[in-house]
């Protein structure tokens, strides 16, 4: 859980009154999207509270073919809010957690 | 259970024998059960299974026919549209004598209109499209094939397309395309899938199992019947 905030306090924007609000956001798209990963995969939220940037996703996960990954980002967009290009799916974004969630902090904040 | 037939009409005119899911025992409420489609129909396959178990403990004669091209059929999904499984819908509720329509997801885009039922976790035919044009992405670049899905539009409203394994013709290309679920009406209501309070088994890798959102999508069902 250290490991991940430390990555998304490094993507916060510099001026410092938005540091606080945006370290939140960071936050809570990490909870969400292990939330998602656990509610669609239907893996123990327990599981995925443990996830680190490092942690494999596609190819690495056996709840995860490519039909579900498929649905899985489906449910990001609704989830989220956000629209996932075609161009934006690549290796990298679906290889680990920690390269779904910059995608995903990224689609969200703008950055 | 009963495993059987039943015979499906096409629009060539040459009908064929599908395969039939029933729990009949001549009761007075008979639903007539519409699988979810392409992978969904095998993620989902249990579940609606499981669903159809509790209606029949509960007295309710339950039917699921195989659509053409579906499952155990020997038709070739790639010739099969939605209007020909609309029309296969409504010669099963026709033939089965239903009183009601239980269409799982997609399945919702044939209910046969004049029955009442319920549409679960109904889907429109272009998003139903779009994860698996999605998925067969995905899988391409797994083998180091780049291919967009604005190309796998273009060459699937022409020439059809293989995804993720079904082999969807041009013609139902373009009705997925195009198709809108069809809003809940009077008669036929809606459940979303988290009536169900739990992750719905559609998104999960291999066919799963929830005895409870099994037993919560009968009830809802049967609690409708009693309404009506």
């Amino acid at each position: 859980m250290s490991s991940n905030l430390i990555t998304q306090e490094s993507t916060a924007p510099k001026s410092g009154d938005h540091v606080t609000s945006d370290a939140m956001s960071a936050l809570e798209i990490d909870l969400k999207l292990k939330a998602i990963i656990a509610d669609v995969l239907g893996i123990a939220p327990e599981d995925t509270a443990e996830y680190t940037p490092e942690t494999g996703l596609f190819g690495h996960l056996p709840e995860l073919d490519s039909m579900a990954v498929a649905g899985l980002l489906t449910e990001i967009e609704d989830r989220l809010g956000i629209v996932i290009e075609d161009d934006d799916i690549d290796g990298e974004m679906l290889e680990t957690y920690g390269g779904l969630l910059a995608f995903a902090q990224a689609k969200m904040t703008g950055v | 259970m009963i495993i059987g037939t039943w015979n499906a009409p096409a629009r060539s005119g040459k009908s064929s024998d599908e395969l039939l899911v029933s729990f009949a025992q001549s009761r007075e409420a008979r639903i007539l059960v519409l699988p979810a489609w392409f992978d969904e129909a095998n993620r989902l396959r249990r579940f609606t299974m499981e669903v159809m178990r509790r209606l029949d403990a509960a007295g309710i004669d339950c039917f699921m026919p195989d659509l053409p091209g579906c499952n155990e059929s020997l038709l070739p999904l790639r010739h099969q549209t939605i209007d020909g499984w609309r029309d296969a819908a409504q010669a099963a509720a026709q033939q089965l004598g239903a009183t009601h329509v239980l269409a799982m997801r997609a399945a919702a885009l044939i209910a046969p209109a004049h029955l009442p039922g319920w549409h679960y976790a109904p889907e429109t035919g272009a998003r139903q499209l779009k994860l698996m044009m999605r998925a067969h992405t995905i899988a391409q670049r797994e083998k180091g094939i780049h291919q967009t899905t604005g190309t796998l539009q273009v060459n699937g409203r022409t020439k059809g397309a293989i995804l993720a394994g079904w082999e969807i013709g041009p013609v139902m290309f373009n009705d997925l395309e195009n198709a809108q679920s069809p809003a809940a009406s009077d008669r036929q209501r809606a459940i979303p899938a988290d009536a169900l309070g739990a992750s719905p088994l559609w998104l999960r890798a291999e066919p799963s199992h929830d005895p409870a959102q099994a037993d919560t999508l009968a009830a809802l069902v049967r609690e409708g019947i009693i309404a009506t």
